[in-house]
């Protein structure tokens, strides 16, 4: 295997700013391995205390919904609207619901 | 640190030509007037994304450049307070190349063609780098002017059309106000000094006042590009009215320190509400986006001598990732 930086895989990653709330996807970086993408995520995204946690995850392992496929894909949900609650009507008088 | 509106030449584009083409055009607009912000993955017209790709670059690059001006003065901080401020500067710059570089990765182009065309000369960058830091005073005009007028020009861009590169503004522009104070910090602490300290305070606003005018790229008049760019929200906000309000928000500030902007026709004008400065001279800014500013050379040499030094850094954290994953295997 060479070592040529080119080869170096993209990792997402994700950060918990705090306990209570869940990681999110800040941003991406390329590391030659998953230990030092979790420590240069570090150095790159959170300067500042922005995080409690951080997971990266190969860009590779990623599967993901494709947006030409968009209205087929979400359509089934579309018309059952009964299952907001808005979709009901109760009388103004019913109170606590 | 910002982007100089240099992102014109694109080549030529294929002009859309069937009627489907047309209708998928006429729907991606659809979406930008509709405040849609457009994804990686989604379908986009080649000229918008070449736009992008050479905006964003650009705009990495000038991330990138913008460390070695301060670079400068790293060893030469007057106190270990300022040393340490300044090294956080700079590691943030590089941290605002790297989530540039990412979000321009999303569009095709790879990190290694990217960092190529920079060692290669072929990307542009913003001029005022190519301009030298010559006394510390110049480290205190680069944070209130240089951050500042990039300040200005990225807030917009926070509202940019396409998704990844208005993320990374979002986090550039949160971390850039830090780089603006501690500039401004150091312009007051030269101000409020002895004589000679004062003189260089001013000398730095003499040297960088116009230089950092020019960062707002031509005027619109000879913008040619700038419609298309409005139009896909690329751009929200034009050069010259970009450059009016940094006008507008920094002559009081070089008041507060009293200090002079080098500029006999800048008055402030009631009528319009704004203050009317003098005409740049734009000769100098072609010069030094050319290639011929007084250190382009330099800065590009500097940056491949980083690059080539790194490179054992590079080659060991390979090899160290390389054994890692022997072991595991093992």
């Amino acid at each position: 295997m060479t070592t040529d930086r080119r080869e170096w895989p993209v990792y997402e990653v994700f950060v918990r700013p705090r306990n209570g709330l869940a990681h999110r996807h800040v941003g991406s970086l390329h590391a030659p391995d998953p230990e030092m993408a979790l420590e240069w995520a570090r150095d790159l995204y959170a300067r500042r205390g922005e995080g409690t946690s951080i997971w990266v995850v190969p860009a590779s392992a990623v599967t993901a919904s494709r947006p030409e496929d968009r209205e087929a894909f979400f359509a089934p949900f579309e018309d059952k609207v009964f299952r907001h609650p808005s979709h009901y009507h109760i009388p103004p008088d019913v109170e606590n619901m | 640190m910002y982007t100089q509106g240099l992102d014109g030449q694109i080549g030529p584009v294929r002009e859309a030509e069937t009627a489907e083409e047309k209708a998928r055009e006429a729907a991606f607009q659809a979406k930008i007037d509709a405040e849609i912000r457009i994804e990686p993955s989604d379908w986009m017209p080649e000229g918008y994304r070449r736009t992008l790709i050479r905006q964003i670059s650009q705009h990495a690059h000038s991330e990138i450049v913008g460390m070695l001006p301060e670079g400068n003065w790293v060893t030469r901080a007057p106190t270990l307070r300022r040393k340490a401020i300044l090294l956080a500067k700079i590691q943030d710059e590089a941290g605002h190349g790297l989530y540039l570089y990412s979000a321009c990765e999303t569009l095709g182009p790879t990190r290694a063609e990217l960092v190529e065309q920079l060692l290669a000369g072929r990307a542009k960058y913003s001029s005022i780098f190519n301009y030298p830091t010559l006394t510390w005073a110049d480290i205190g005009a680069i944070g209130w002017l240089v951050d500042g007028a990039a300040i200005m020009n990225q807030v917009p861009l926070q509202r940019c059309s396409y998704g990844p590169y208005a993320r990374a503004m979002v986090r550039i522009c949160k971390e850039e106000s830090f780089h603006q104070r501690q500039g401004y910090e150091i312009m007051m602490a030269l101000a409020n000094g002895t004589a000679e300290q004062r003189r260089m305070a001013q000398d730095a606003l003499d040297r960088w006042w116009w230089p950092a005018l020019m960062m707002f790229g031509p005027p619109d008049k000879d913008s040619v590009h700038s419609a298309q760019s409005m139009k896909w929200k690329i751009k929200r906000v034009s050069n010259d009215e970009l450059r009016q309000r940094f006008v507008d928000v920094t002559v009081p500030q070089a008041e507060r320190l009293g200090l002079t902007i080098p500029d006999p026709h800048l008055r402030w004008n009631s009528e319009r509400g704004h203050y009317d400065f003098g005409e740049i001279d734009w000769e100098e800014f072609h010069r030094v986006i050319a290639g011929n500013g007084p250190c382009n050379r330099e800065r590009l040499e500097q940056r491949r001598r980083a690059h080539a030094e790194g490179a054992w850094v590079r080659e060991a954290a390979a090899a160290y990732a390389e054994k890692r994953a022997r072991r595991r295997a093992a």
